[in-house]
């Protein structure tokens, strides 16, 4: 669905069902340089089964208009504005990557909003390489393939996607070439570089946390995953064998069992 | 570190073709270890309880419901060759023709239009000319080389422009990215059938195409045993960008409201295709079938090779031959996309030769009824060399007239050249020509 948050058109799936005010909210916001859609195999089944959900494009993401925003801070407050604008008090939160210091970042600013923070992939921080930040701000695709590369585990580079016929790398490349490189990818991995406080905004945190971590996770590896996690209260951690930092698709089964059993004891439908 | 060892470390280290033609879309450890793609010869799989069937259904999980809308084994293969394209997904379906025309269904309703290369494979000229209007889909033909043709034909309800890049028989080269560009500009796709070529010779999405079709049953299973078909989706084509493509784009009642194009973006096609089409027609490919092609797919590049330069040494062969009129292959220097073959197909021009024989339609039939290591059948792309009359064989249901817009000829013969060692598929001709410079003696013998 399509709203406006400050005054720019967001574009939202909601998994395939109609948005229903009195469902409680859970809200997915993606890694760098993609889109909603990398969140289908997770947001529908939510979506059937009680919750309204908004798996989000990002400004200047996807279908949604506006800029790519510059810091992690920004896109914090943004997720936050998207409740309001959608009328909502509270809401469930879903990130993955680039989108767990998001919603790590925004569950520490407003901790009476934020009921529970599912992170996929998550760090206290994400320091760029280089070479590939570079590739990115110049708009070389070369900078998608790498991400591609080392985003998905060994099994994965195989493919064995859950949705028959689908191939993991070249439709995750095809979602972060769908807008212009540097102004989606080049922006985010600048603000991902940029962004220092993941692990003081992890110490303010209060609400039930998972952490989702995956053993051949080159980007966000478990060490740096559980670092993280070790910050947060009562936070749980699970992690998937065989798998790399592209979980959601990888093994999305997998993702999808130990989220739902997560949000739907911590966040339970009415 | 070097310079170029830093340039080195920041290459991506995804796995290449042919590795991926013997890896991609399986994962043994999800398969009991076994090394080999198992077949899953079964109709239909269990669910774990009723919540997980709705989850299928619904399109809210991955999964297999129905060996009609997906099997395990066939999934690899959808996947493999998904990858050797460079493709998002892939469906794969019972022969080459289905993939066509679940590629149309997909696209188009009643009251559209396509634009469409006039040389094809003769059962895709009597698809498009014949069976589709059955169904309120009307074609204009443009023949393959008038690149301002294609332009000129689109209409208002034009939902995509359709071409083999090496037409069938007479091996006219579409211009491909120009086509494509034609296609973008008027915010419609193109569709490749890309069967002659295989992704060893050509990935079609490189140079401007949105959806390739195969006929597998050819090059890519290679051995003449079992057909299959599939279309494969580029993921680049922007379905949101008019109103062309409601279909794509509004919610769709069959499934619960769901736009394909909001939810699955650069595998909307396929999954409308397979979730629409496969449950509706239903041309599914069987597992048997899809494991006998990836066993071929195994060794793809390693026989286009031995075919192209098998090819090559009969064109030169042919070109020397005091039998032979004419010959048509990219290859031949004087051949008018003989450039733009070199460009769209780097690694090789492809096994499919066109020739004249002196002496007409008589002469043609003598030779072939007198081959012997050459088979006289209808179909390409055997690892076993192959050759037809097409004017009275695979292309024998045209009238005159569509006979000569498709570029054929009564003395044209059709050769499919295979592996076999290249001075005994010489040898064969040179029995095949004597017969023909003598018909009516060895007619009658």
């Amino acid at each position: 669905m399509k709203f406006k948050v400050n005054n720019e058109e967001v574009f939202a799936s909601t998994g395939g069902r109609p948005f229903d005010k009195n469902k409680p909210l859970i809200i997915f916001v993606h890694g760098s340089g993609l889109t909603h859609m990398t969140w289908v195999l997770q947001t529908r089944y939510f979506a059937f089964h009680g919750y309204s959900v908004l798996a989000l494009d990002l400004p200047g993401h996807g279908l949604s208009g506006g800029k790519s925003l510059k810091s992690i801070e920004d896109m914090a407050e943004w997720v936050s504005d998207v409740i309001d604008a959608v009328g909502y008090k509270e809401a469930s939160l879903v990130g993955h990557s680039q989108g767990c210091l998001v919603t790590i970042e925004c569950a520490s600013r407003y901790p009476n909003k934020i009921k529970t923070l599912s992170l996929m992939g998550g760090a206290g921080a994400i320091p760029m390489n280089p070479e590939l930040l570079a590739l990115a701000e110049n708009g070389d695709p070369k900078a998608v393939d790498l991400m591609m590369d080392w985003a998905h585990g060994p099994a994965g580079h195989f493919g064995g996607h859950p949705v028959p016929g689908l191939y993991h790398i070249n439709t995750g490349g095809m979602l972060a070439k769908s807008r212009t490189i540097k102004d989606t990818l080049g922006v985010d991995f600048r603000a991902c570089d940029n962004y220092k406080n993941g692990f003081e905004a992890a110490k303010k945190i209060k609400i039930p946390t998972l952490s989702i971590l995956a053993t051949d996770d080159k980007m966000c590896p478990v060490r740096e995953g559980r670092k993280l996690a070790d910050l947060i209260d009562g936070s749980k951690v699970d992690i998937i064998d065989n798998c790399g930092h592209m979980m959601l698709l990888e093994e999305a089964d997998r993702v999808l069992k130990v989220l739902k059993n997560f949000i739907t004891t911590n966040y339970p439908t009415k | 570190m070097s310079d170029e060892n830093k340039k080195k470390g920041t290459d991506p280290k995804t796995y290449k073709f042919d590795t991926l033609s013997l890896h991609a879309g399986y994962q043994p450890h999800k398969n009991a270890g076994s090394r080999q793609v198992p077949i899953y010869q079964t109709t239909s799989y269990l669910f774990d309880d009723v919540d997980h069937a709705a989850a299928l259904f619904n399109l809210e999980r991955g999964g297999h419901i129905y060996s009609r809308i997906s099997n395990p084994t066939v999934g690899v293969l959808e996947e493999r060759v998904a990858s050797l394209e460079g493709g998002t997904a892939a469906l794969a379906t019972s022969s080459g023709m289905s993939a066509i025309f679940l590629t149309v269904m997909t696209l188009c309703e009643a009251g559209d239009h396509l634009v469409v290369s006039s040389q094809l494979y003769g059962g895709t000229v009597n698809l498009f000319r014949l069976t589709l209007p059955k169904f309120g889909i009307k074609c204009t033909f443009v023949k393959p080389r008038d690149t301002e043709g294609f332009k000129k034909a689109i209409q208002k309800n034009t939902k995509g422009i359709f071409g083999e890049l090496v037409g069938n028989p007479g091996n006219e080269l579409m211009n491909m990215p120009e086509v494509a560009k034609i296609a973008h500009d008027a915010g419609i796709p193109l569709i490749v059938d890309a069967t002659y070529q295989t992704p060893y010779l050509c990935k079609p999405f490189e140079h401007g195409a949105d959806i390739v079709v195969h006929s597998l049953t050819k090059w890519m299973a290679g051995h003449g045993s079992s057909m299959a078909g599939i279309l494969v989706e580029g993921g680049n084509f922007d379905w949101m960008q008019n109103d062309k493509f409601p279909t794509m784009t509004k919610p769709y009642e069959g499934y619960h409201g769901l736009s394909f194009a909001e939810e699955f973006g650069p595998t909307a096609f396929t999954m409308k295709a397979r979730a629409e089409g496969m449950r509706d027609f239903g041309p599914c490919l069987s597992p048997q079938n899809a494991w006998n092609v990836l066993q071929g797919i195994e060794t793809l590049s390693v026989r286009m090779k031995k075919h192209c330069s098998n090819a090559e040494e009969m064109v030169k062969y042919l070109l020397a031959h005091e039998s032979v009129a004419w010959v048509s292959h990219p290859s031949v220097p004087d051949h008018p996309d003989n450039k733009l073959a070199k460009k769209l197909l780097p690694n090789g021009r492809g096994s499919m030769i066109a020739f004249g024989i002196k002496g007409g339609k008589d002469a043609g039939v003598a030779f072939i009824n007198n081959v012997k290591l050459a088979s006289h059948l209808a179909n390409v792309g055997d690892t076993r060399t192959l050759v037809i009359h097409p004017a009275s064989g695979t292309h024998s249901q045209m009238d005159e007239a569509t006979l000569k817009f498709a570029g054929l000829s009564h003395d044209m013969i059709r050769l499919s050249v295979g592996i076999e060692d290249i001075d005994d598929i010489k040898n064969d001709f040179e029995i095949g020509f004597r017969a023909a410079r003598k018909p009516r003696l060895v007619s009658n013998q």
